[in-house]
């Protein structure tokens, strides 16, 4: 290994588990929260089981909303509402607060487009058997979209990490952070170079396992 | 069994079902013809209210589906089997658990599940291919796991909207085997939408002719026989001889 990287071995590694953090909660939440929205997208679109106009078009302007944003302008701009649901604006959970909310936008826009690729024949099958919204959802959407919400994911993720790169400026640190910070700043090309490595390979190696898995899941 | 009466159906501005009133008897097999667009899929839709009516009853199994309640509705389509042309299988699960899928939704115990599930494949031939994926499988094959599916509730009747449409013709006779064998055997009611005669006169007992949208008239049928449609050799010999060919010979 580089003797620069073990100099900053300890920072480096201090700053992955900060880029962890704040990825891994946006993940989290563009599931919990990304993945009901693009359904609720779907579902209240036009000829579709719940069809409704009112509820398509708020949830639609809003996802735009939050992604046409530029992703810098929208961490500044929310900064009183994550001081209100953090209680701070600076640090790393305080930083996750707009990852979040783009990982949930960004999510069910492709949430939704995967669930256009389900056959309606399917749906058909499925309301002529008597199955609930629920069970439509559960047992037959997900079903049958679940290779392409889990190549979405992946997608989304890899795009999580590139913003997270900017959480320096409220103080979220990260791997991209420290790039900056010790590369850029310091004038350490070499380090900055390193660490862009480890940034490939670890977007390489998520990409890697989404494909592999959502191609293993995939019985089309 | 069904009974619709003065029902009509408008999409937009085009009456694609004009007052129709028919009734399917218990027991029958019930074919109903006629060309492209006339409104056979639609008319079959409304009587399990996959298309809501704008005017008339739809009355199945002694219930009045167009005046329930969507939970009821719900439970009374458990009773109503369906099959599709381009079957609408759930690619991602094996062939057991898409015959699975109706009782799940009807909430049978696992054991119970497990049972019912191979004895419908059973029924349908298709007991050795459980574990398989439908893109395994052939076209008839694909259609005989969606009447498994469909039987799997023990539906009083099934509507079939072309259900051997896509099929060549071999698979086409194995897949109206089938269906024959569910109304002799099971006793189960049946709709069969074609645009094909041979197919309804070939095991319907009454049809009724489709005419852009309006019932032209239903007839009384006496099934010839599913062995018309098998084009083996010695089928296609029959049949030359039966249109006077014996000279040829
Ligand atoms: N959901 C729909 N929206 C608009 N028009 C429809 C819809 N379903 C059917 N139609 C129209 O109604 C007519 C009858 O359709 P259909 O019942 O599918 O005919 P068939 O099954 O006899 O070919 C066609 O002209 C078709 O275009
Ligand atoms: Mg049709």
């Amino acid at each position: 290994m580089p003797d620069i990287l073990v100099q900053y071995q300890s920072e480096i590694m201090e700053s992955i588990g900060e880029t962890f953090i704040m990825v891994g909660i946006s993940v989290l939440a563009a599931i919990l929260i990304g993945l009901p929205i693009g359904t609720y997208l779907y579902l209240c679109s036009k000829g579709n089981l719940l069809q409704n106009q009112l509820v398509y078009s708020i949830l639609n302007v809003l996802v735009n909303t939050i992604r046409s944003f530029p992703f810098l302008l929208l961490v500044v701009f929310m900064i009183p509402f994550t001081r209100i649901i953090v209680g701070t604006a600076i640090g790393t959970i305080a930083a996750t607060v707009p990852l979040a909310v783009i990982a949930i936008a960004h999510y069910a826009r492709l949430v939704e487009q995967s669930l256009l690729d389900v056959p309606r024949g399917v749906l058909e099958a499925a309301v002529s058997m008597g199955a609930s919204v629920q069970h439509i959802i559960f047992k037959f959407l997900y079903v049958e979209a679940r290779s392409g919400l889990l190549l979405g994911l992946t997608t989304s993720t890899v795009s999580f990490i590139s913003y997270s790169t900017i959480m320096g400026v409220v103080g979220g640190g990260g791997i991209g952070d420290f790039a900056i910070r010790y590369g850029y700043q310091q004038f350490k090309t070499d380090l900055m170079f390193y660490v862009i490595i480890i940034m490939i390979i670890l977007v390489q190696l998520i990409q890697f396992a989404g494909t592999t898995i959502s191609r293993k899941i995939d019985k089309r | 069994m069904i009974t619709l009466s003065h029902v009509s159906k408008s999409f937009a501005q085009y009456r694609a079902i004009r007052s129709v009133s028919l009734t399917v008897n218990k027991g029958e097999i019930h074919g109903i013809i006629g060309p492209s667009g006339a409104g056979k899929s639609t008319l079959l839709r409304l009587m399990n209210v996959l298309e809501k009516p704008d005017q008339g009853e739809v009355v199945v199994n002694g219930q009045q589906l167009t005046q329930l309640s969507q939970a009821e509705l719900r439970k009374a389509r458990q009773s109503i089997g369906m099959i599709f042309q381009h079957f609408n299988l759930l690619s991602n699960k094996t062939v057991y658990a898409n015959v699975a899928i109706p009782l799940e939704l009807a909430g049978y115990s696992k054991s119970e599940k497990e049972a019912r599930v191979m004895e419908c494949l059973a029924f349908v031939g298709l007991d050795h291919a459980a574990k398989q994926y439908p893109a395994q499988l052939s076209g008839g094959q694909k259609q005989r796991v969606a009447i498994a599916r469909a039987l799997a509730n023990q539906p009083q009747v099934l509507l079939c909207d072309e259900p051997t449409s896509s099929l060549d013709s071999s698979t086409t006779a194995e897949v109206l085997h089938v269906l024959q064998k569910i109304n002799q055997t099971l006793g189960v009611t049946i709709v069969i939408v074609s645009h094909e005669l041979d197919i309804i006169r070939s095991l319907c007992h009454r049809v009724s002719v489709i005419s852009e949208g309006a019932l032209y008239e239903t007839v009384v049928n006496e099934p010839t026989g599913i062995q018309q449609l098998e084009k083996t050799p010695q089928s296609f010999v029959q049949k030359l001889k039966d249109r006077g060919g014996d000279h040829l010979a």
